[in-house]
């Protein structure tokens, strides 16, 4: 009971219902970042439907090792996240501080990877502006998009790996109790991150690659 | 002590087979991505991300398990999007 009494707040009659409002409040929020996601993807559509050509020039000179190793550490991340806030959702409190400190490790792996990566960018020139390497100049265009949305992926990232290390920490310390709704909000944001960089894998680095 | 062991495994199997299956895609997206499809490249590419994501949004995200209210909710940004994507398309894609 006391458990119970810990994880629910005002003005939810039970924890079920709470649950149900967390998600819907974390979905209403995740409907506002598709659409200014979807807003970034749009201009990449219609740039690459202007310059064809420049967009398969530029999109070679992305690295596609990092692209799909960091693909599938974050799909990695998204599988120990789901299990955390499985695990929380059944009170297993061993279980779930694991996997938030898994989910936590492999957010900043990819961060590591995306460093090495932007390291071998900038070495390489391809930053938009003057004495930019590659023609035509539309090249620039897709460069711009590539450290935008990578930039404001990692953003969101940076966001996540914050979150769910200090529900981690809150969990241990006996801040946060164990069958708290948190952990199910924390887990829709932490996917939500994962799906955009799904769609930025084909968009950034898969197009080029036969020719 | 064993029992909840065998417990905590239990809550990796699904998730778990849902893992591979993404990480398969994976494979095969980089995999289709050097063989000269022409335009089918980005065709695949595009529709084995969709598949990743709607697996990541049914399965992770519990939408399989949700109520008709989350659905709801999940459904009304891919509404605005689809908007925003159609209105979008046909004013550059009918330019002449």
């Amino acid at each position: 009971m006391s458990e119970q009494s810990a994880a629910l707040h005002e003005p939810w009659p039970s924890l079920e219902r709470q649950r149900e409002a967390v998600s819907f409040g974390v979905w209403t929020f995740l409907a506002s970042e598709v659409l200014f996601f979807g807003a970034l993807f749009l201009s990449y559509a219609v740039y690459r439907n202007l310059y064809p050509q420049a967009f398969t020039i530029a999109a070679r000179q992305t690295d596609i090792f990092y692209g799909a190793l960091n693909t599938a550490i974050l799909l990695t991340s998204s599988l120990t996240m789901v299990v955390a806030s499985r695990s929380a959702k059944e009170s297993f409190r061993r279980m779930t501080l694991w996997c938030l400190a898994a989910t936590t490790m492999l957010g900043l792996a990819f961060l590591v990877c995306k460093g090495f990566e932007y390291r071998d960018d900038i070495l390489k020139g391809l930053i938009p502006g003057p004495n930019f390497p590659l023609h035509p100049a539309e090249t620039q265009i897709f460069w711009t998009f590539y450290w935008v949305a990578t930039g404001i992926h990692a953003v969101h990232l940076i966001i996540g790996i914050g979150i769910v290390s200090t529900a981690a920490v809150r969990l241990y310390r006996g801040r946060l109790p164990i069958n708290a709704s948190a952990f199910a909000g924390i887990a829709l944001y932490w996917h939500l991150v994962d799906i955009i960089w799904i769609i930025l894998l084909p968009l950034l680095y898969l197009i080029g690659r036969a020719s | 002590m064993n029992l909840a062991g065998n417990t905590t495994l239990r809550l990796w199997i699904g998730p778990g087979a849902v893992w591979v299956a993404l990480l398969l895609l994976l494979a095969a997206t980089v995999g289709v991505a050097y063989l000269p499809l022409g335009i089918f490249n980005t065709i695949i590419s595009l529709i084995i991300a969709a598949v990743k994501v709607t697996l990541v949004m049914v399965f992770f995200m519990e939408l399989q398990s949700s109520s008709a209210l989350i659905r709801l909710a999940a459904l009304a940004g891919m509404f605005w999007l689809i908007l925003l994507f159609s209105l979008t398309a046909g004013d550059y894609l009918t330019r002449q």
